[in-house]
């Protein structure tokens, strides 16, 4: 029996070569974002969101996801990016980390795609240091690129503040 | 039944089901070396327990259990039918003997000789005759009687039970012995005996041994085995039965509860959501089925808290074993009294609540108690008592620790804040003895005279008290010398729910934990609360004190979305509301918008990347379905310390102000008939004593040959109307090779105290008065003296100095205290100062002349701040060459690194003036070399 198995798994696996991985795309300000579809627990419209005074200001606030608590992060600012000039409602994913849901403020949330890792390529030497420390890599899509975001530095906020 | 014991009875059930099943699989299976070393390791455990609990002959044939397995794991012996048969046995065995211990918390006599024996020989890779082990029976005789606490107990007669007239007289005689250390395991040991007795009430002779227990002071984990009559195992033999401690209890993993928890408390707010509903309207169909489902959820709420509920007499367990250590140790007669063990507490809190109760008993075994000699001549019965007692009060658990021994002994504690520097002589006189008694919670506090191994090892009640008020709890004490101490602990019952008062500030809703608020003071300019302000400090009159306030908008730096700061110039706006809290000894009031109901709310814990803002301990979901913030009052408190020292303002006891949180040192002298007087030591050059005789008048001005120079002397008075003589003490006051000296009546004495000046402006001689180790105090102004001294002297000498005028400066600071004593010094230093009480003043100034050389400025000032006034300036053509320094008590490198990129040219600490006239030196200097 565990002899058969690869040979199953290899059956499916056919036409591809290297491994597919599943992302949830995004846009903000116009630039395509992935995060794996696995750490994704929800998709979000808009929501009342508490400010809380004193902290980092990448975080907008907190709020209530069907009785548990998610601190949402505003992506834009995480990003140095400027605000959001358009009235259109920002939506949000939520990731979890370390048994805490955080909620990424993002413009829009897209399809789920599915990568080839053929088509991937680590960070650009010249990406700006910001982005540099929360992108896990690039993939090359036919029309446009799509920065893989690396959810644990994103959250790393701390870290930036210091 | 001992907690212990029980315990070891379900997990060794459990651990016997799963060997059941494994040895059945290993007999399939031999060579699974996975299966074995489970089953090697689950007999191994047992053996150990049984050891560690004092049940040798469990232990013994556990033991040779695991011999044979060992051989097995190691593959020394081949796992055979035959070997897996004697091993069940073995474990047959074992559980006869569990289930007799369970029903009377005793081992049964009997013996295993022929079992283990098989084992061994088994063991040594001798293949016994299967299934030829004897079950084991009562059997009489005693010299094979594994139990070794028959050895020393009382005489069995024929029939192995204990004589009861023999008992009696042990009883006696132990108690004629004094024997009371163990007192506390004795009602334990009794209650065990009489469940016991209970439980195998059907066989009369057991209720017989009843008094054993209270002869033979058990070990806290050692039933009284002596007392058992040896059971007839013969009656349950083969058919073990399930134990039924094991079957009432099952376990549940700890998160499963918590998230229980979790779904209650939710469910609690969404009930208190669907009540809040039906409130408003009066007669809806939903009233009585709500009503119902509440009832039903707080039932629920109830039931699923007590699943995390805890006796308190776990934390005390180790207790009786560590006094009694100690007492031994310490040569003590020590009676350890526990009531209220059974008093029920959240499991957290039990946790954390453990370490601080050792570390106190400890502490009145070792320091509270005297020794029997000691306590003899003190006419004290010998025996130290030690009582330890827990009760529920309203929500909370109160638990007091309390000792007959010597109290707190005030003129040590009194001596020892002193010499460790934690007060001044004259602060301690000021205060009460309750007061004096409290200085055993802070930090760096033990009044043992010598380090014994138990207590004085760093560890001291600053670490309690600081656990203590983590959770939310509070501890007092109260003493009287010679008669022994009383701690005296509140703590919340569980840390998941608490009673919160929910306000609103700068347009955001917080939740206040209520243990913390004592009262709510709503405040308007027409009532009789009315928010007065000491310069920027709010504060209240309340019940003849004066309370200060913070406003919570400001801390919170949620300042611009509420209309918080009316200015310096009066009181604040109205209908305003003040939460009264108190952390520790410190009360202080909030002030806050609006004030919103009381909800029970569920406390959870703040996201990792918010968690460095001490001012929140938590957030919660209210039953609107919003997220609010728990404000921490501890960390409001030390908010307020801080405050105290960046903003001059809050932290105000009287009507004063503060200005710097830093103790400053004073000197304390009497002048003006008698009167307390006061100035900061920082200005007094020296102290002396003049003989009056020498002092000589030039120009009608007293002046006295000082060091080769001639330096004017003033009457405090500020005349130069002396005695013609006598000695009188003199303040030396030196700036720039020039002093002064302020003739006073005489020195009292230098203090450490928060300079907190009450400004009264009507004499000009005076800052006004502070309460300086608790005697009201005039702070006399210095800077009056010294132009007084100074402006006459120069007058008469031609003005020579102020010709010489190293530069125009700019002074700009909010603090009266600060511009009137930095601009005499900078006047002195030949630098024309000119002073503006705040940031705007000093553009204005600015905008009209633009003709100083240099600026100083303070960085903490209402309106715009220090940073912004440099950003300001250094924006603006005009001024962007003009160097500013900063001007402040906030001394970090990171102030340091802001103010640098702001563009302060330098950054001075306000209490180093002679830097600071350094400073401006080469500032302008430089400046002048650029320009």
């Amino acid at each position: 029996m565990s002899q058969t198995l690869p040979a199953h798994r290899s059956g499916t696996e056919i036409e591809s070569v290297g491994t597919t991985r599943q992302y949830v795309t995004m846009t903000i300000a116009d630039q395509l974002f992935g995060i794996p579809v696995l750490t994704v627990q929800d998709v979000l419209g808009p929501q009342k969101i508490t400010r809380v005074p004193l902290s980092p200001p990448e975080v907008a606030g907190s709020l209530n996801l069907r009785g548990r608590v998610v601190t949402a992060v505003n992506m834009r600012r995480r990003l140095s990016l400027p605000p959001q000039t358009t009235d259109s409602d920002s939506m949000s994913i939520v990731v979890e980390l370390g048994g805490e849901l955080y909620s990424l403020i993002i413009d829009e949330v897209g399809e789920v795609l599915s990568l080839n890792d053929s088509i991937f390529e680590r960070n650009p030497g010249t990406l700006d240091q910001r982005w540099r420390e929360v992108a896990a890599g690039v993939y090359r899509l036919d029309k446009e690129l799509m920065v893989v975001l690396d959810v644990t530095r994103v959250l790393d906020i701390s870290n930036i503040a210091a | 039944m001992d907690d212990l014991l029980s315990e070891f009875l379900t997990e060794t059930s459990e651990s016997l089901a799963v060997l059941d099943v494994e040895l059945v699989k290993l007999e399939q299976d031999p060579n699974d070396q996975g299966i074995l070393s489970n089953i090697f390791r689950l007999v191994h455990t047992i053996k150990g327990t049984c050891g560690f609990l004092g049940l040798p002959r469990l232990e013994a044939v556990a033991h040779a259990g695991e011999n044979v397995l060992g051989k097995f794991r190691d593959g020394e012996l081949e796992v055979t039918p035959q070997a897996v048969t004697l091993i069940l046995q073995c474990l047959d065995r074992i559980k006869d003997i569990l289930s007799v211990l369970e029903a009377t918390e005793a081992e049964p006599e009997g013996d295993d000789a022929e079992l283990i024996a098989q084992l061994n020989m088994m063991a040594d890779g001798q293949m016994p005759e299967a299934g030829s082990t004897a079950p084991a029976g009562p059997s009489a005789d005693e010299a094979s009687d594994p139990a070794p606490e028959a050895d020393d107990g009382p005489v069995m007669n024929d029939f192995g039970f204990p004589v009861a007239a023999e008992l009696l007289e042990e009883v006696e005689a132990a108690e004629a012995a004094g024997v009371k250390a163990a007192s506390a395991e004795q009602i334990a040991a009794e209650m065990a005996a009489e469940l016991a007795a209970e439980t195998a009430a059907p066989e009369p002779p057991k209720t017989e041994p009843r008094p054993a227990p209270a002869a033979v002071p058990a070990r806290v984990a050692t039933p009284p085995a002596v007392s058992k009559p040896s059971q007839p195992v013969t009656a349950d033999e083969g058919v073990p039965k399930e134990s039924s401690v094991a079957a009432q209890s099952i376990r549940v993993n700890v998160d499963l509860l918590e998230n229980l928890m979790t779904l209650v408390s939710e469910l609690v707010l969404t009930r208190n959501q669907l009540l809040q509903m039906v409130r408003n309207r009066d007669d809806s169909e939903f009233t009585v089925p709500l009503q119902r489902l509440s009832h039903i959820t707080t039932d629920l709420q109830e039931g699923v808290m007590k699943t995390r509920m805890q006796p308190i007499g776990n934390a005390w367990a180790k207790l009786p074993r560590i006094v009694r250590d100690l007492a031994v140790e310490m040569n003590k007669k020590i009676d350890l009294q526990m009531i209220g063990a059974e008093t029920e507490l959240d499991r957290q809190v039990l946790e954390l609540i453990k370490d601080p109760l050792t570390h106190m008993v400890r502490n009145s075994a070792d320091h509270g108690l005297e020794d029997t000699p000691g306590r003899i001549d003190a006419g004290k019965p010998e025996v130290g008592r030690i009582l330890l007692k827990a009760f529920h009060e309203g929500g909370y658990i109160i638990i007091e620790i309390a000792d007959d021994g010597r109290g707190i002994n005030i003129d040590r504690v009194r001596a020892k804040a002193v010499s460790n520097g934690l007060a001044t002589e004259s602060e301690i006189d000021s205060l009460s003895d309750q007061q004096i008694q409290q200085f055993i919670f802070k930090a760096g506090f033990s009044t043992a005279e010598k380090v014994t191994s138990v207590s004085g090892r760093g560890v001291g009640m600053d670490v309690v008290r600081t656990n203590i008020e983590k959770i939310g709890g509070t501890i007092e004490l109260r003493s009287t010398e010679g008669s022994g101490s009383t701690f005296i602990i509140k703590i919340p019952l569980t840390l998941a729910i608490v009673s919160a008062l929910i306000v609103e500030s700068g347009g955001e809703r917080f939740a206040i934990p209520q243990l913390s608020v004592l009262e709510l003071v709503r405040a308007s300019n027409d009532s009789s609360h009315r928010i007065e302000r000491i310069h920027n400090s709010p504060v209240l009159r309340l019940r003849d004190r004066l309370l200060p306030l913070v406003t919570l908008s400001k801390i919170l730096g949620l300042e611009d979305a509420g209309p918080d700061d009316p200015g310096v110039d009066g009181a604040s706006g109205d209908d305003r509301f003040i939460v009264v809290s108190q952390v520790g000894a410190t009360t202080f009031g909030i002030i806050v918008d609006r004030v919103f109901d009381t909800e029970e709310i569920v406390v959870k814990p703040v996201a990792p990347i918010l968690r460095h803002i001490t001012l929140f301990s938590g957030n919660t979901i209210l039953g609107d379905g919003s997220v609010i913030m728990i404000l921490d009052p501890n960390g409001i408190a030390s908010e307020l310390g801080e405050a105290s020292s960046d903003r001059a303002d809050d932290d105000v006891k009287q009507k004063t102000i503060e200005v710097a949180d830093q103790k400053t040192s004073l000197l304390v002298f009497r002048a003006d008939n008698k009167k307390l007087k006061a100035v900061p030591l920082a200005l007094v050059a020296r102290l002396e004593e003049i003989d009056l005789s020498t002092v000589e008048y030039g120009d009608d001005r007293p002046v006295v040959q000082y060091r080769g120079q001639l330096m004017p002397l003033v009457n405090f008075d500020g005349s130069g109307d002396l005695a013609a003589e006598g000695k009188v003490p003199v303040l030396v006051f030196t700036d720039r090779n020039k002093s002064m000296g302020l003739v006073v009546e005489e020195i009292v004495d230098i203090v450490e105290d928060h300079l907190k000046i009450e400004l009264e402006g009507d004499d000009t001689a005076l800052l006004g008065s502070a309460i300086i180790s608790g005697k009201s105090t005039d702070v006399i102004d210095a800077s009056f003296y010294l132009t007084k001294a100074f402006g006459d002297w120069f007058a008469h000498r031609d003005d020579a100095e102020q010709q010489a005028v190293n530069g125009r400066v700019l002074l700009v600071d909010d603090s009266p205290f600060f511009r009137n004593l930095l601009s005499p010094l900078l006047s002195v230093s030949g630098f024309r100062a000119v002073v503006a009480e705040s940031a705007e003043a000093a553009i204005s100034i600015l905008e009209n002349d633009a003709e100083f050389d240099a600026v100083v400025s303070d960085i903490e000032m209402p309106g715009m701040n220090g940073f912004e006034f440099a950003e300001t300036m250094k924006s603006d053509q005009r001024w962007s060459r003009l160097p500013i320094i900063a001007l402040s008590s906030r001394t970090s490198e990171a102030d340091f690194e802001r103010g640098r990129r702001v563009g302060f040219s330098d950054y001075v600490a306000k209490d180093d003036r002679e830097s600071l006239i350094d400073v401006l030196r080469a500032t302008i200097s430089s400046a002048g070399v650029a320009r």
